[in-house]
């Protein structure tokens, strides 16, 4: 009885967080989106790398951290564009997105470099 | 460390070559053979001089003339090219110096002229010697003015002022007889004097009335004065040497020479007076211009051959070559002394005969006199003595000849030198025998075992002997005359088994050679190596026609054991082939490839990495994402849409980056894209910001 309510309990809680979500800004949905896109693409090429072995070892560190890197800086864009954040009210979200494109882009001259 | 060690054994034989050099100059001393002009120069003219159309009619001057004194046949083919240069030459206003070449190449292939040719540059050439001012512009008129002299009788070549030219060109002498190429130009040289007295010769052959005594005089003077200068060789060779170094050619002993003889010859073949040259120093200019061999270039040729040319036909005294067929005579064979006398171009000589006046041995000061008579075969215009006088043993020696002329009228003509030494090698078969090989007991002398030994045939004895006992060798060498020989080389060798060796040199007294080898007294050279030594005996000496290097045998040696402190045998010299040889092969390691794994399963991966992207965008559909924020009016737009193509462009010079460009020229080019992709997201973005706080305020 005590698992089945512990399971009740956990859909429950997983109910309660989903419908809290649903509340959540489209835009922010996007970013989220996008962060896990980033982080599933890295899981992938860490799979590989335990499979195969970590031969070009430059190559697989820049295609992971590419992806990681892109996370984050989505992350950071999340923070500044989300409203509830009364800490970057004033900041604009087109600014916090030139933020995002430019760090992209010097963190894959960066990952390119890197390549080999 | 290998590379350093060639060097000091290139550097011994260098130090080797050089002894024998001057010791074959010891040898030879003061006796050289000089051969007249031969085959060897005719074909080194045919292979030096190659005149063709691009060639100056200098350089075809000197060529066709080379090859008219050596008689070889000129080439049909150059003459209609040449002959053309030459008609272009004359008939155009050229230099003086063009001029002159020209008439002379003309002299030599006798091309078709029309006379008025000739007629019209005579007053061009007069004014020339009018107006000289340096020695080489009379040299070219005056000499192209004598060139049509020869070719042309119509044409009036006579110089009314030849006195004063003649001055003029006095003028530039030195007090010592030589000359300068211009009154202010105070270096005075060898060859401008041979130059200035071809030049003065013309002037005396072009004047229309006689020269006066007393200038020929002084000329004639300056030869005397000129020919003071002259520098020998111990050999009896003469030459000048030019001491002036300037702008006029390469101007050496050789082509000073050539000038001077050149100039001499024409002056004595022109003026009526008898110029009393020595003929001693003739024959001595003869002798150096032979004495240079075949020259490596063309000019050098042509200066050699033309004075030799000129000292043939000259007029004041032709030298006469002495020369041998062959300088080593066999004693064994019964060869003749021959003796060839010719004129320097190799023409026959006057009848005359050769003395054979003295014989210097080569080991005594003392000659014996011998005043002997040579024989001339009229068949081979050779000179030979039936037999070589009774006492000649084989050695080597200096025969002195003289050259005695039967006409006393030739005497004023051919320059024959006095006596001539020459050097002679005789050579014969040296009688090897009475040969024997014995081991001795060491006290008493008592012999073990004796072998003879046929050191003509092949021998293969075999001994034995141990450290108590002796070797000794015996052999006897005879000259043809039953005298003495002491050969240049007399060795004995042991060779042990594992390649030691040991060489002695085989005493003589008189005819009887001897070398006894004490094995006691040997042991430490021998460094106590036991077993088995091959003997070999070397004989030999330049004039032994049987010189040998011969393996007699072995010899087994029982040697006591060495002590502690006995030295070791020396390692033997490598191989030079392995020393100097190919290097062993370096082999190359590289670092094996890296494993790598199965293509599909890269290819797997790959589209499992798209996967997620699927996801993503299948993600944004069910998020009901739009582009309808994107602006509509046309300016924001164009900006949007820059901005986006500006991000695509940095990406793909990124992907360039990674396949094929540098970091510089990227980050150059970033530089640029980044400037563009700044101003239109700026646009675009605040365009974008602009119009969310209208619709906030809104």
């Amino acid at each position: 009885m005590a698992k089945s309510s512990a399971t009740k309990d956990a859909l429950a809680l997983f109910q309660s967080l989903r419908s809290a979500y649903a509340a959540t800004p489209t835009n922010l949905k996007i970013i989220d989106l996008y962060v896990v896109f980033a982080i599933f693409t890295a899981l992938i090429q860490v799979v590989y790398m335990a499979l195969v072995g970590s031969f070009p070892f430059n190559s697989f560190l820049s295609g992971v951290l590419s992806c990681i890197g892109t996370a984050v800086l989505a992350v950071c864009l999340r923070i500044q564009v989300n409203k509830e954040n009364k800490e970057f009210k004033d900041l604009p979200p087109e600014r916090a997105f030139a933020d995002f494109v430019l760090c992209n882009l010097v963190l894959h001259l960066v990952i390119m470099n890197f390549l080999g | 460390m290998n590379s350093q060690v060639p060097l000091p054994i290139t550097r011994m034989a260098k130090v080797l070559e050089f002894l024998v050099l001057i010791l074959s100059v010891l040898i030879c001393g003061e006796a050289v053979i000089f051969k007249p002009i031969s085959d060897s120069h005719r074909s080194a003219a045919l292979e030096l001089f190659n005149p063709t159309h691009g060639s100056s009619l200098e350089e075809t001057y000197e060529a066709l003339r080379t090859f008219e004194v050596l008689g070889i046949e000129k080439q049909p083919d150059l003459r209609a090219a040449t002959c053309a240069s030459v008609v272009d030459t004359l008939s155009s206003p050229s230099a003086l110096k063009d001029l002159f070449q020209a008439l002379r190449v003309n002299g030599l292939l006798n091309c078709e002229l029309k006379k008025k040719t000739f007629a019209g540059i005579a007053p061009r050439l007069k004014d020339a010697v009018k107006s000289a001012s340096s020695l080489l512009d009379y040299y070219y008129s005056v000499g192209s003015l004598v060139l049509i002299k020869g070719l042309s009788s119509d044409v009036d070549v006579h110089l009314e002022s030849a006195d004063s030219v003649f001055r003029a060109i006095k003028a530039l002498s030195q007090s010592d007889g030589r000359w300068r190429y211009s009154s202010n130009n105070p270096e005075s040289s060898t060859y401008a004097a041979g130059i200035a007295l071809e030049s003065l010769a013309g002037v005396i052959s072009l004047a229309s009335s006689e020269i006066d005594q007393s200038l020929i005089s002084m000329v004639k003077n300056d030869i005397s004065k000129l020919l003071d200068d002259l520098e020998k060789y111990d050999d009896g060779a003469y030459y000048f040497d030019e001491k002036l170094v300037d702008a006029h050619g390469h101007q050496g002993p050789l082509s000073a020479s050539s000038a001077v003889v050149r100039g001499i010859t024409a002056f004595a073949a022109v003026s009526a007076e008898n110029l009393n040259l020595p003929g001693e120093k003739i024959l001595g200019l003869a002798r150096f211009l032979l004495g240079v061999g075949v020259p490596g270039n063309a000019k050098d040729l042509y200066y050699q051959i033309e004075a030799l040319a000129s000292l043939e036909n000259n007029r004041v005294s032709i030298p006469l070559i002495l020369s041998l067929p062959t300088s080593v005579l066999s004693l064994t064979r019964k060869d003749q002394l021959k003796v060839n006398v010719n004129t320097i171009l190799g023409a026959a000589a006057p009848s005359l005969t050769i003395k054979l006046r003295q014989i210097f041995s080569s080991g005594s000061k003392d000659a014996s006199v011998i005043d002997q008579d040579l024989k001339f075969d009229h068949k081979n215009a050779v000179h030979y003595l039936d037999a070589l006088p009774k006492d000649i043993d084989v050695g080597s020696y200096i025969f002195t000849f003289e050259i005695v002329l039967h006409d006393s009228e030739h005497k004023m003509i051919y320059a024959t030198g006095g006596r001539t030494k020459v050097p002679i090698y005789v050579t014969g078969v040296i009688k090897v025998d009475n040969a024997e090989i014995s081991v001795l007991d060491s006290d008493l002398g008592n012999v073990e075992t004796r072998k003879k030994l046929d050191l003509a045939g092949e021998n293969s004895i075999s001994l034995s002997a141990n450290h108590l006992q002796k070797l000794r060798l015996l052999f006897q060498l005879t000259s043809p005359l039953g005298h003495a020989l002491k050969p240049h080389q007399a060795f004995l060798k042991l060779r042990h088994e594992s390649k030691v060796e040991h060489i002695f040199v085989v005493g003589n007294s008189g005819i009887q050679f001897e070398i006894i080898l004490d094995f006691l007294g040997l042991v430490e050279k021998f460094f106590y190596l036991s077993g088995r030594y091959d003997i070999q005996l070397t004989v030999g000496d330049a004039v032994m026609e049987n010189s040998f290097f011969q393996p007699l045998g072995s010899v087994e040696l029982d040697l006591p054991e060495p002590p502690e402190k006995a030295s070791r045998p020396p390692p033997q010299a490598v191989d030079p082939s392995l020393r100097f040889g190919p290097k062993a092969e370096i082999a190359h390691i590289f670092r094996a490839p890296e494993k790598k794994p199965p293509t599909n399963l890269s290819y797997a991966f790959l589209a499992l990495v798209l996967l997620p992207f699927i996801g993503f965008l299948v993600g944004l559909l069910r998020l009901g994402v739009n582009l309808k924020n994107f602006p509509t009016s046309s300016a924001p737009a164009t900006s949007a849409i820059l901005f986006h193509l500006a991000i695509a462009a940095v990406l793909s010079l990124y992907l360039l980056f990674w396949l094929k460009l540098n970091l510089f020229t990227t980050l150059k080019a970033l530089g640029f894209l980044g400037v563009f992709l700044l101003f239109v997201g700026h646009r675009t973005l605040s365009h974008l910001a602009s119009t969310s706080a209208k619709l906030k305020s809104a």
